[in-house]
């Protein structure tokens, strides 16, 4: 009998904590099984974020090393600055990377470093309680926006990756989503890219993926993905940003 | 090997080469910056890698990250950028990982100033950072100690798997004098098997990390740190004892200070005064011990230091009442003269007697 479909190299066997519905397990799966069939996983140094994806470093079947809140794209950094060899890769929340790790992101994209960053957009903070995030969208309700947020006195949600396609440094800037299996195509499309432009040394690349967070959001699994594309989508919209000319 | 004169923190920076530190995460601010530019310039001529991160936050996280890989690695900063290095080094403690930060620390609080100070002893000895963690600290008195603490710094870090600080002032980072750079001690290093640098599908993946949210194994985590902590404190103290045979008044000052109260001990003795010296060279682990060998002789005990007095809660501490303990401070960037602590010691020899 053939085996048809299996689990990746690129995950332990650890059961995740994450709660039902949400599509962190989906990303994980897509970065694993990219890791796996590009051949890089005893190469990998993965930086583990602070928010949801705080125990990441459990699942992914390769080194991980722990960053504070925002902090991952300066670990990342001083990873990647003495084995430029190896494969380095952040995973970070909305957030970690949006709100209290922005100068890190932006300087990394900056300098160019030659590392890959996962950036999963939930448009809220998921672990410690569904708190209003630089990337919830206008009327969204959260445990500190309860009438929803205005943008009179909280700005409007942060685009990320049209800010950083905005820098010269960031060679990759794609904005993808995990809602239903045509964009799960896409997304590991993307995300590969991304790992190959590194393993090409061209410079910083970043994957948005729109994400659910059905505890928080107050829906069900099913509800969230309908929301995510009804809502996230019109305001985040999807599509590269980035991408370095072929042949440079 | 010939004596060259160097300045302070040029000094420190080719000490740190010279231990094989190959890697700088830094970011400007006076007085140090000396060290970063001299790192920018050597590092590249030994396959080296120096960045100038965005801030002080990301530079030690910069090092945390370095730190991972297994390599030496070093960032270096003063005060106010020292305060907002206390988050990574409280990382890099409770992940245990070995590294050098060096503080050429100013006047505060706030922006302060960017004369000399030593202001930052609490911040330095206490854990500036958030949870139970210590780390060592020298105190070098000249450029010549900063250069073999430096270098020694380097092989603590690694036996304990702990950051070490080298606490200078502004002072020691800006002046010149000649050294020479000599040999660490000998040391039996463990193998850094523990290190971030892929697995090479030859192991399990390795995980560098400080959070454990379950309490009873953060709380046995703690433990474990506090035996290393307490190792450190038999093994790594430093301190000298100057002109303390028979002295009368005994002055505790370190660094900058130190070297000014060693005139002072030199002119009350010849004006008939017996005074002496304790110079705590490790600032954490504190020298204790010297105060149990304090002479019969003694009167009185005065803490000199370049701030509203914070060494002087360790002195009280180690003294454990036996003595009159006094405080003579300077903050805020003024560095006393060695009339100013001569009269304060006469005043309080006064008053003792």
């Amino acid at each position: 009998m053939s085996v048809v479909f299996k689990k990746t190299e690129g995950l332990t066997d650890k059961q995740t904590h994450y709660c039902p519905g949400c599509t962190h397990g989906i990303i994980h799966r897509l970065v694993g099984e990219v890791l796996e069939e590009l051949g890089v996983l005893g190469e990998t140094v993965g930086v583990a974020p602070v928010g949801c994806s705080v125990l990441a470093y459990d699942y992914f079947n390769c080194d991980m090393h722990e960053a504070a809140h925002g902090r991952a794209p300066a670990v990342a950094t001083g990873i990647k600055r003495i084995l430029p060899k190896n494969v380095v890769f952040t995973y970070q929340g909305d957030g970690d990377l949006a709100s209290i790790g922005t100068a890190e992101i932006i300087h990394a994209a900056h300098r160019s470093e030659k590392f890959t960053t996962i950036f999963v957009n939930n448009a809220i903070y998921g672990m410690t309680g569904g708190q209003m995030a630089p990337t919830t969208l206008i009327g969204q309700k959260a445990t500190t926006a309860p009438l929803g947020r205005d943008a009179a006195t909280t700005g409007m949600p942060l685009k990320m990756s049209e800010m950083l396609a905005t820098i010269d440094g960031a060679v990759f800037v794609e904005r993808v989503s995990v809602h239903n299996v045509p964009n799960i195509r896409k997304a590991k499309k993307a995300i590969k890219k991304a790992f190959e432009i590194q393993l090409e040394g061209k410079g910083f690349g970043i994957v948005e993926v729109l994400s659910t967070c059905p505890t928080n959001w107050g829906l069900t699994p099913v509800e969230s993905l309908q929301w995510l594309e009804e809502n996230m989508l019109p305001y985040y919209p999807l599509g590269n940003f980035r991408t370095p000319e072929e042949g440079k | 090997m010939a004596k060259v004169l160097m300045k302070g923190n040029e000094a420190i920076g080719a000490a740190a080469i010279k231990a094989g530190c190959k890697y700088f995460f830094g970011y400007p601010i006076t007085p140090q910056n000396e060290l970063p530019e001299f790192m920018s310039k050597e590092l590249p001529k030994v396959e080296g890698v120096f960045v100038q991160a965005e801030s002080e936050v990301a530079a030690i996280n910069m090092i945390y990250g370095g730190a991972g890989t297994g390599a030496r690695v070093m960032t270096s900063s003063s005060s106010p950028g020292m305060a907002l290095k206390q988050e990574g080094i409280s990382y890099i403690a409770g992940a245990e990982l070995p590294c050098v930060i060096v503080n050429i620390s100013r006047g505060g609080p706030g922006l302060g100033g960017i004369q000399p100070s030593q202001a930052d002893y609490f911040m330095s000895t206490r854990g500036g950072g958030n949870g139970d963690y210590r780390h060592l600290v020298y105190a070098p008195a000249t450029i010549q100690e900063a250069v073999d603490l430096t270098i020694e710094a380097f092989n603590v870090a690694d036996y304990y798997r702990n950051p070490v600080l080298i606490l200078a002032d502004g002072m020691t980072g800006q002046m010149m004098e000649p050294v020479e750079f000599n040999e660490p001690t000998k040391r039996d290093l463990p193998a850094k098997d523990w290190a971030t640098t892929g697995t090479k599908g030859k192991r399990k993946p390795n995980i560098i990390n400080s959070l454990a949210l379950d309490p009873a194994e953060l709380e046995k985590h703690n433990w474990r740190l506090d035996a290393k902590y307490k190792d450190m404190e038999k093994k790594e103290v430093r301190h000298e004892m100057y002109q303390m045979d028979d002295a009368e008044v005994v002055f505790v000052a370190y660094g900058t200070t130190s070297r000014i109260v060693k005139n002072a001990v030199d002119a009350l003795r010849e004006e008939g005064i017996k005074a002496g010296l304790i110079r705590p060279i490790t600032l954490w682990p504190f020298p204790m011990k010297a105060f149990t060998d304090i002479p019969e002789s003694a009167k009185a005990i005065i803490s000199v230091e370049m701030s509203t007095g914070q060494m002087v809660d360790d002195v009280k501490i180690a003294n454990e009442g036996r003595l009159p303990v006094h405080f003579y401070g300077r903050p805020g960037g003024m560095i006393p003269s060695p009339e100013e602590i001569m009269k304060n010691a006469k005043e309080i020899l006064g008053g003792v007697k």
